[in-house]
């Protein structure tokens, strides 16, 4: 409750404010001006700021809205409100043509394609004659309810501003959620996200599926607001504006884009009301200080101003600790120890003419920790690649529980229990721990975005949670919990991924280099862990460089060398091995 | 359609191409340097194209005392960011560049100006004018923030784009203005006609093309712009001044932009917000050569010229919307010819 109410202040004050005596009419316009800005940039907030698909093209989706609203209205009488789920769904399909082109771009291919289209759209919107070209639609009805017609600014003011908080409302169940870690997880590249599960592709088609409703929700209220609809508001100084928006509000925060729009819209205001007095009649000044104010803006606060707002806040919002005492359903294990849980047969990887990987077959038993060892270049993480689905193998067999891998993409490999850290660590830095390690969780929850969205998922929600809980304080870091991910030392954050990892329920562990960065004692807790879950019936499988640590705990060591593994055996065996001693020390003199 | 209808179609769409073409190189060049992709591209035409039609007319461009009050903010972060370690030698040449050289610039405009002064004078002022202000934009706007991502030097650029379009407004005004030609030459073959001014857009963009793909295949120079591109850290570790690179990349960028200007002025009416369409055009064939090639830009910019010009003869109210989502497809197959590559961000 507490965490809602702030919600609520903000809602009954903006409640109030077209009720209080003496409030002129031009600050309610530009307060609806405000809330049909929020509207598109919180969508913009999602795509951009969290979901790291920056899109130049939100105005088109708002023109989806109002032109639907706008032709059915004028041209075959429909109420207005009936036009609503048709302009939603009209943006919406629009989203999902665009979309899935948009998100398979790459890289800066992604924001340049949404500007191409987006202009584009400009153009077909002001040369279509059912649209009315250039002129655009006038004449679009009101809305109303029975008799009441909201033809005044300050009474469409409430339909804005409920949309408004609904949405944010919504947006904000939706990021705290299954769908929204992995939403999160979308910016800082898809290798960890989909090493859990997650649909990389189909979450990024979700959010720009959404910030398009949105906009064209945003859309659809304007046209009711304006009575007209014309290509101007829909071009691409629009897109680029609302971008504007969400950046210099902060575009990582739903509230940020509420509060990036009040402050874009009030100083458009301004600058339009007062430069020319400074500066003689000439128009389109504001252009000029609006794009200054952006450079310098990104050179002074790339955040935004949201989060520098919250950062002066005397207190921080609580959060919430996950009851630990719901458990979700594990994975059933096989009782033997000699069955072959992961079989590799001659894989080999070749990238152009470099060998990788070179016709390397060897297996991990069940309860069996098994280290991958080898100098630089090896091909030890590249093996973790082509067993984890990252890299499709040029040939060979790679088979967990008897069941062949064939190149089947990492969602699915960890839907065999393989799972997996990474050498290089891939965590959310702005996500806590737990939310880190919940992503572990992704494919034992079943909720969709639309659950969340209303909070129908919670009991699942409180499940996962309270696994990732577990799994922390199973490593040890249950102190850091509430921490952002980024905050925590780097070995920390080689053991959160390890929680991450447990997350999944695994059968078999695969860890890249998980002892680099700790300090003697940490490595000494990681490898009794690691003992502690082959006995519990998982079974590891480790690149790492430090030898004591090998040698100490694993059963059997794989020796790789230029891609070619040169021995195999137990530790005290490869010890003596001459071959493994020439590959790391070079040929005796 | 008869043959000469086409052939017309073909020598316009070639010689707009062309135009693009030399926009799109100035697009990879930057990005390949700086990772800035150059919204205000389209200003730099419009700059050089109005000043220079503003200099044929005796007048003044406002440009020129932009220049100088770019110079004299670039100047000021120039101490600024050396505040620690303030010397004479790098003191004395913030001055050179960033205040003698704009005001000399200023003065020499006020000089040389008026009703008389020869096409190639104006052209030399048009091209430093801009020039100047390509350089200083780099200084102010981009070097600050040239270790951030594509994206945050994308949206910087974008605010660029805005501001500088706005100053065109209040420069030259809404009106749109024309230049005089540059040549009264023409050469007839067959049904068409060259003009002495197409046969130097050809000219020029062919030359740049090779000399740009000389400059960065082969000279030490230009292997160390793009080294900068790759990695600003490693690039500095083994000497290269990676500030340099981004303001040489700019100093090009802004003079092939300014010559494109200067080219079409004299054929086109252009008006203060004319730029950002042709420099979107510039930029679709950029992306189709991938932001890395520059033969590829080339040819996909005549493509786009010639698409140009045929759909505005068949469906002339489509014609933007025709030439810009000629985009998708190629980003779609773009996008399914190069797998995704994972990139850290931020």
């Amino acid at each position: 409750m507490t965490q809602r109410l702030p919600l609520i202040i903000f809602a009954l004050v903006l409640a109030v404010i077209p009720l209080l005596p003496g409030i002129p009419p031009f600050w309610i316009v530009l307060l609806d001006n405000i809330g049909l800005a929020a509207l598109v940039a919180m969508g913009l907030v999602l795509l951009t700021g969290v979901g790291g698909l920056t899109s130049f093209g939100q105005a088109a989706f708002c023109g989806f809205g109002a032109y639907t609203t706008a032709v059915l209205t004028t041209a075959y009488g429909v109420s207005p409100w009936l036009t609503l789920p048709a302009s939603l769904l009209v943006s919406g399909i629009a989203a999902v043509l665009l979309g899935l082109v948009t998100v398979r771009l790459s890289g800066h291919y992604l924001p340049l394609g949404t500007i191409a289209w987006g202009i584009g759209l400009f153009y077909l919107f002001s040369k279509l004659e059912f649209l009315g070209r250039n002129d655009g639609i006038s004449g679009i009805p009101p809305l109303s309810i029975g008799s009441f017609k909201m033809l005044s600014p300050d009474t469409i003011y409430y339909a804005i501003w409920v949309a408004v908080l609904l949405a944010a409302l919504l947006t904000m169940n939706l990021l705290d959620s299954r769908t929204g870690r992995a939403i999160r997880a979308l910016r800082r590249g898809h290798i960890a996200a989909e090493a859990f599960g997650v649909q990389t592709p189909r979450a990024k088609l979700l959010v720009f599926i959404y910030a398009a409703v949105l906009a064209g929700l945003s859309g659809w209220l304007y046209a009711h607001f304006q009575r007209a609809a014309n290509p101007t508001p829909f071009g691409a100084q629009a897109g680029i504006e609302y971008l504007f928006i969400a950046v210099v509000g902060g575009a990582g925060y739903v509230w940020g884009g509420v509060l990036g729009a009040a402050i874009v819209v009030i100083l458009k205001e301004v600058l339009q009301s007062y430069l020319p007095y400074i500066f003689g009649g000439q128009s389109q000044l504001e252009t000029i200080v609006f794009g200054i104010m952006l450079v310098l803006l990104l050179q002074l606060a790339p955040q935004g101003v949201w989060p520098w707002l919250m950062s002066k806040l005397p207190f921080k919002p609580a959060r919430k600790t996950p009851d630990t005492s719901v458990k979700l359903e594990h994975r059933e294990r096989a009782p033997g120890t000699s069955s072959v849980l992961l079989h590799i047969d001659r894989a080999r990887k070749q990238f152009g003419g470099v060998l990788a990987v070179n016709d390397v077959s060897f297996d991990v038993n069940a309860r069996e920790i098994v280290a991958l060892i080898g100098p630089n270049g090896a091909g030890k993480s590249t093996t973790f690649n082509l067993i984890t689905g990252v890299l499709a193998a040029t040939s060979g067999k790679i088979a967990v529980l008897g069941n062949e891998v064939a190149n089947a993409p990492p969602q699915e490999v960890v839907k065999l229990g393989v799972s997996r850290t990474f050498q290089h660590v891939k965590l959310v830095p702005d996500m806590t721990v737990l939310e880190n390690v919940a992503i572990g969780a992704h494919l034992r929850g079943n909720s969709g975005a639309i659950s969340s969205m209303l909070r129908l998922d919670r009991t699942d929600e409180a499940k996962l949670l309270a696994e990732a809980a577990r799994q922390i304080a199973r490593v040890g870091l249950s102190d850091q919990i509430d921490q952002l991910a980024g905050s925590l030392s780097l070995g920390q954050q080689r053991i959160v991924e390890i929680a991450r990892a447990l997350c999944v329920d695994p059968m078999l562990l695969l860890l890249d280099e998980p002892a680099a960065g700790l300090r003697h004692m940490e490595k000494q807790r990681l490898a009794a862990l690691l003992r502690q879950l082959r006995d519990g019936g998982m079974s590891v499988l480790l690149v790492e460089h430090d030898m004591g640590f090998v040698m100490d705990l694993a059963d059997r060591i794989v020796v790789l060398d230029f891609g070619t593994k040169i021995a195999e055996g137990t530790p005290a065996s490869i010890k003596r091995n001459p071959d493994v001693i020439k590959a790391y020390l070079g040929a005796a003199a | 359609m008869n043959t000469t209808i086409m052939l017309f179609l073909l020598q316009d769409g070639i010689t707009n191409g062309a135009i693009y073409a030399l926009l799109g190189l100035a697009l990879v060049l930057v990005f390949a340097v700086t990772r800035v992709i150059l919204i205000p591209q389209g200003e730099f035409v419009t700059y050089g194209a109005l000043s220079y039609a503003m200099l044929a007319t005796g007048q003044v461009p406002g440009t020129a005392r932009l220049a100088v009050a770019m110079g004299l903010v670039a100047f000021a972060l120039d101490l600024f960011f050396a505040r620690k370690a303030l010397h004479a030698r790098l003191v004395m040449r913030s001055v050179a560049l960033n205040i003698v050289f704009p005001v000399a610039l200023l003065g020499l405009v006020y000089a040389l100006v008026g009703p008389h002064t020869p096409v190639a004078v104006n052209i030399a002022l048009a091209l430093l004018i801009v020039a100047a202000i390509g350089l200083f934009l780099y200084r102010i706007a981009f070097q600050p923030i040239a270790h951030t991502s594509v994206l945050v030097l994308l949206i910087a650029s974008v605010g660029c784009h805005l501001a500088l379009q706005g100053l065109g407004l209040v420069f030259f005004g809404a009106e749109g203005l024309r230049g005089p030609a540059l040549s009264s030459a023409a050469v007839t073959a067959g049904p068409l006609r060259f003009t002495g001014q197409s046969l130097a857009v050809y000219g020029l963009t062919v030359g740049f093309i090779v000399a740009l793909w000389l400059f960065f295949g082969y000279t030490r120079t230009g292997k160390a712009l793009r080294a900068t591109a790759v990695n600003r850290l490693g690039a500095r570790l083994v000497g290269i001044r990676t500030t340099l690179s981004g303001q040489i990349a700019f100093l090009l960028a802004s003079v092939i932009g300014a010559i494109s200007g200067i080219l079409i002025v004299p054929i086109t009416t252009l008006y203060y917000d004319t730029g950002f369409l042709i420099g979107l055009k510039g930029f679709i064939a950029a992306i189709i050569g991938g932001l890395v090639s520059y033969p590829l830009t080339a040819v996909a910019a005549i493509v786009v010229g010639i698409v140009e010009a045929f759909s505005s003869f068949y469906a002339s109210n489509f014609k933007e919307v025709i030439v810009f989502t000629l985009i998708l497809p190629v980003l779609v197959l773009r996008s399914l010819a190069a797998p995704q590559v994972e990139e850290e961000k931020d």
